[in-house]
C-alpha cells in the first residue's frame, strides 16, 4: 500500500502526512508538476497555502499538473483525501460538492474540535463506526463550508456529508455544521480537521489514524 | 472584473467595515459588501466570461460582472 501526498509551492503538512501514512503503509512526495501517478495507491492532498492561496483557498492549485493526473486516478475510482487546503483544493476543482469561505470570525482558528462521523460507507471511514465521535484538531483561515440549500439537501440525502463537528463546536460557521464531505461514488473525501496531526497519543489524540487505516482496508478490500 | 459574495452569503468583511462606520460618524449605512476587483489588459475577442467562470470567481459562491473600458 502506497500512498502518495502532493506537495505544492506552500504545502505546510505534507510532512506530518507522510508520517501519518507511514504508520499504516508506505509514503511518498509527489510535486505539484508531476503529471503521473505511477504506484500510487492512495492519494492524499494535504494542508498548507498552496501558490500563497491567492485569490480564493486552492483556486490556482487546481491546475496544477499533477491535478490532472489525481482527476484521472479519482474517475478511476482511486481513493483520494483531501486535508484542509487539500480539501479546498478538491472543491475548487469540482471533485468534491460545494465551497469553503473565510471563518465566520474572520480569525485563524488553531483548535482541538470533536468530530461525528455521518457516513461509514467512504474510503476515509470504512473503519469507522456510524456515530463515531474522533477527536482532532483544526487550524484554518478559511473552513466555513458552504453549499446552496438545494445542493446541501441533495447531499445530506445521497449521504455525502461525512463528518459534522460535535453539538456545540461548529469553529467556523460551516453550513449545517459540516465538517468533511465526498464525491458520490464516496471515493473522494475532504475534511478541514487534520487527521494527520492527530496520530500519536503523545498529541492528545490518535483519532486520525482511523481515516489513514479506513484508506488501507479499503485498498485490501478492492484487491481481494 | 467586479466579484462579489453572491447574495444571502454571509460577509464578514463587510460586517466587519459596516460596524466601524458608526466610529466615523456615518449613520444608516447598510449592507456593506466586500468583494474583489482584478484589472487586467485583454486582446479582442478574449473570452473574460470563461475566465471569470473557471478561475477569477467560483460561481458557487461568488457573482462576478466585466466592465470594459475600452481603451
Amino acid at each position: 500500500m502506497k500512498f502518495g501526498v502532493l506537495q505544492f509551492p506552500g504545502s505546510c503538512d505534507e510532512r506530518d502526512a507522510v508520517l501519518a501514512c507511514e504508520r499504516v503503509g508506505e509514503a511518498e512526495l509527489v510535486w505539484h508538476g508531476e503529471t503521473e501517478l505511477s504506484g500510487i495507491d492512495a492519494v492524499v492532498v494535504p494542508g498548507g497555502f498552496s501558490y500563497g492561496d491567492y485569490l480564493r483557498a486552492g483556486a490556482i492549485a487546481r491546475f496544477a499538473p499533477v491535478m490532472n493526473a489525481v482527476r484521472d486516478f479519482a474517475e478511476a475510482g482511486g481513493p483520494v483525501l483531501g486535508i484542509c487546503n487539500g480539501f479546498q483544493v478538491l472543491c475548487e476543482a469540482g471533485l468534491l460538492p460545494g465551497a469553503l469561505l473565510p471563518n465566520e470570525g474572520l480569525r485563524f482558528l488553531c483548535r482541538q474540535v470533536e468530530l461525528e462521523v455521518v457516513n461509514t460507507a467512504t474510503v476515509a471511514t470504512a473503519r469507522c463506526e456510524p456515530g463515531e465521535r474522533l477527536s482532532i484538531p483544526v487550524k484554518h483561515m478559511s473552513g466555513r463550508w458552504f453549499a446552496p440549500a438545494d445542493m446541501l439537501a441533495r447531499l445530506e440525502a445521497s449521504g455525502q456529508v461525512v463528518f459534522r463537528y460535535g453539538p456545540g463546536q461548529n469553529p467556523n460557521g460551516s453550513v449545517a455544521d459540516v465538517a468533511g464531505v465526498c464525491n458520490a461514488h464516496g471515493n473522494v473525501v475532504g475534511l478541514m480537521p487534520h487527521p494527520e496531526h492527530a496520530v500519536d497519543p503523545l498529541t492528545g489524540s490518535a483519532d486520525g489514524l482511523r481515516l489513514f487505516e479506513s484508506l488501507v482496508a479499503g485498498r485490501l478490500a478492492a484487491a481481494a | 472584473m467586479l466579484i462579489r459574495p453572491k447574495e444571502g452569503i454571509l460577509d464578514p468583511q463587510g460586517k466587519a467595515v459596516e460596524r466601524a462606520l458608526p466610529a466615523l460618524g456615518f449613520e444608516g449605512i447598510s449592507h456593506v459588501r466586500v468583494g474583489r476587483m482584478v484589472e487586467l489588459e485583454a486582446p479582442e475577442g478574449a473570452d473574460l466570461a470563461r475566465l471569470c467562470e473557471q478561475l477569477l470567481a467560483n460561481p458557487l459562491i461568488e457573482d462576478y460582472e466585466v466592465v470594459e473600458d475600452g481603451e
